[in-house]
């Protein structure tokens, strides 16, 4: 009947929440006690060096790109040899949301999460983290991986002067 | 001493005695409904201020007292003003006619243990709670915001369908105890409390004071997930406490007041009788508590159905009942 189902679902939360009073609490009190953090979790950001102690980080824009909040940024820079690097990298952690996309589009694993978590500042300008503070020097989760490994660093000389290398097609040339 | 001099005095003392207990145990039942309800939901409540939270009600005071007083450009200032303090004022005054205890001996005199001892103090309270809502209803009205009229008007109709069968629900108590006194009324209970001999009268009475104290689950003048905060949206600082601190002497007073008409006062064995009437008490409080923290909280209409169609035909038949089955013992 359908009374007493009604009598009976007002009567039976009561002992529900009489019953929880005496069991233990669930809250962790930050703090004094801190979580377990998976090592999966997604916190702050760092930039890891690859196993021969070079900045894996090649300023390729992707992670800027792919970020949804957009507080990724930096300039890109080429060195002697023609690695690319980023003179400098920002991320700004006040707006981060620890999504974890840039480090999904880093192609040389070079940007990865930690467990950090506690960014909390007084002074908003100290959320913003710039490139010294980014990088570790360590591989980070990724140990062995080296991207000029596998892609060979951009070469010095202009296109086609390299030996065993044909001169660009000229496009134009091909239109009939 | 002159005889009227003792006399003040002992007024005097009473309601000292009365003030600073009810405020210190308003704020008090502030944190302990805090401390219940988290534990209810598995978290463990305020425990910063002092050993275990004892001292938030304390912070929470200082923080109210430093606040912002802030009045709405458009309010009607003198209403806006007065109508907390009016919240307030009618839930202590209540408190004057409320016997905690068997009348006690002091320096010859017999003394009793309630400020005034009224012949008509049912009335009194039912007065004073119909007062009460006055409270609420010019704040909401005074602040000229929608959601605190609409919490307001909340308040008045939902006052109306509650406050009849409050009424009747008390007919069958006062047959039984052939008095309005409240003193009278707990002398009555004596042997059995009224709480046995008319179940039906004390379920009607409770549910009344469950909304009568506008809390879960007929908190329908606050509904914050609807109205903002209800009546008292536009309220800060100081004068939101005073609305604040008076739903707790309100919850107070009702325990009180439930442990008078059912519960037989101060009547207990062992005990001296303002220990059995605190127990009683502070276990309705913890009742209001528990029900805050099981409950959801129900729609306007239902509250309106239950009230005129369900609570008010139910009082109406227990009064006739009552009265029946007194003339039947009487032969
Ligand atoms: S974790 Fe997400 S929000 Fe943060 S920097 Fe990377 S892409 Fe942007
Ligand atoms: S995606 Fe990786 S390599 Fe590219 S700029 Fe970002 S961190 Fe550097």
């Amino acid at each position: 009947m359908s009374i007493w189902r009604d009598i009976k679902g007002t009567i039976e939360p009561f002992w529900v929440t009489l019953r929880n009073m005496f069991r233990p609490v669930v809250t962790i009190e930050y703090p004094e006690v801190r979580a377990e953090i998976s090592p999966r979790y997604r916190g702050r950001l760092i930039l890891t060096r690859d196993p021969d102690g070079q900045e894996r980080c090649v300023a390729c824009y992707l992670c800027s790109a792919a970020c949804p909040v957009d507080c990724i940024s930096m300039q890109a820079t080429e060195g002697e040899n023609g690695r690319r690097y980023a003179a400098w990298f920002r991320i700004n952690f006040s707006r981060c949301i620890f999504c974890g996309l840039c480090t999904e589009a880093c192609p040389t694993l070079a940007i990865q999460v930690t467990g950090d978590f506690e960014l909390a500042n007084r002074n908003p300008l100290e959320t913003v983290w710039e490139k010294e503070e980014l990088l570790v020097d360590h591989c980070g989760q990724e140990p062995g991986y080296n991207f000029y490994h596998h892609a060979g660093i951009g070469v010095a000389a202009a296109r086609g002067c390299n030996p065993g290398e044909d001169k660009p097609v000229n496009v134009k040339d091909l239109l009939p | 001493m002159p005889e009227w001099l003792l006399i003040s005095l002992l007024i005097l003392a009473k309601l000292g005695l009365i003030f600073f207990v009810l405020l210190t145990l308003a704020a008090y039942l502030v944190l302990a409904e805090r401390k219940i309800l988290g534990r209810m939901q598995l978290r463990p409540g305020p425990n910063r201020v002092g050993p275990f939270g004892t001292m938030q009600p304390l912070a929470d005071v200082i923080k109210l007292l430093t606040k912002e007083d802030f009045i709405p450009d458009q309010a009607d200032k003198w209403l806006f003003m007065l109508a907390p303090g009016l919240a307030a004022v009618t839930a202590l005054l209540t408190f004057a006619v409320v016997p905690f205890g068997p009348p006690l001996t002091l320096f010859g005199h017999e003394v009793p243990l309630v400020v005034c001892d009224l012949n008509i103090g049912v009335l009194f309270f039912l007065g004073l709670s119909s007062l009460a809502v006055y409270g609420m209803t010019l704040g909401g009205w005074a602040s000229n915001s929608k959601y605190a009229l609409l919490g307001a008007i909340r308040g008045l109709s939902q006052l109306i369908s509650y406050e009849l069968s409050m009424g009747l629900a008390l007919v069958p108590v006062v047959m039984l105890a052939r008095s309005f006194s409240l003193t009278d009324i707990v002398m009555a209970q004596a042997d059995v409390p009224f709480a046995l001999v008319n179940p039906l009268a004390f379920l009607i009475f409770l549910i009344s004071i469950v909304a009568e104290s506008k809390r879960i689950p007929f908190d329908l003048p606050e509904a914050e997930n609807e109205l903002v905060a209800g009546f008292h949206t536009e309220y800060s600082g100081m004068r939101f406490g005073l609305f604040f601190v008076g739903e707790y002497i309100n919850l107070i007073i009702l325990g009180s007041m439930l442990t008078i008409f059912f519960l037989g006062g101060w009547m207990g064995p062992f005990l001296p009788g303002v220990v059995w009437f605190s127990i009683k008490v502070l276990l309705v409080c913890f009742f209001f508590i528990w029900v805050r923290g099981t409950l959801p909280r129900l729609r306007y209409d239902q509250l309106m159905h239950f009230g005129w169609k369900i609570l008010l035909p139910l009082s109406l038949l227990n009064v006739i009942l009552t009265g029946a089955f007194l003339l039947w013992r009487q032969g």
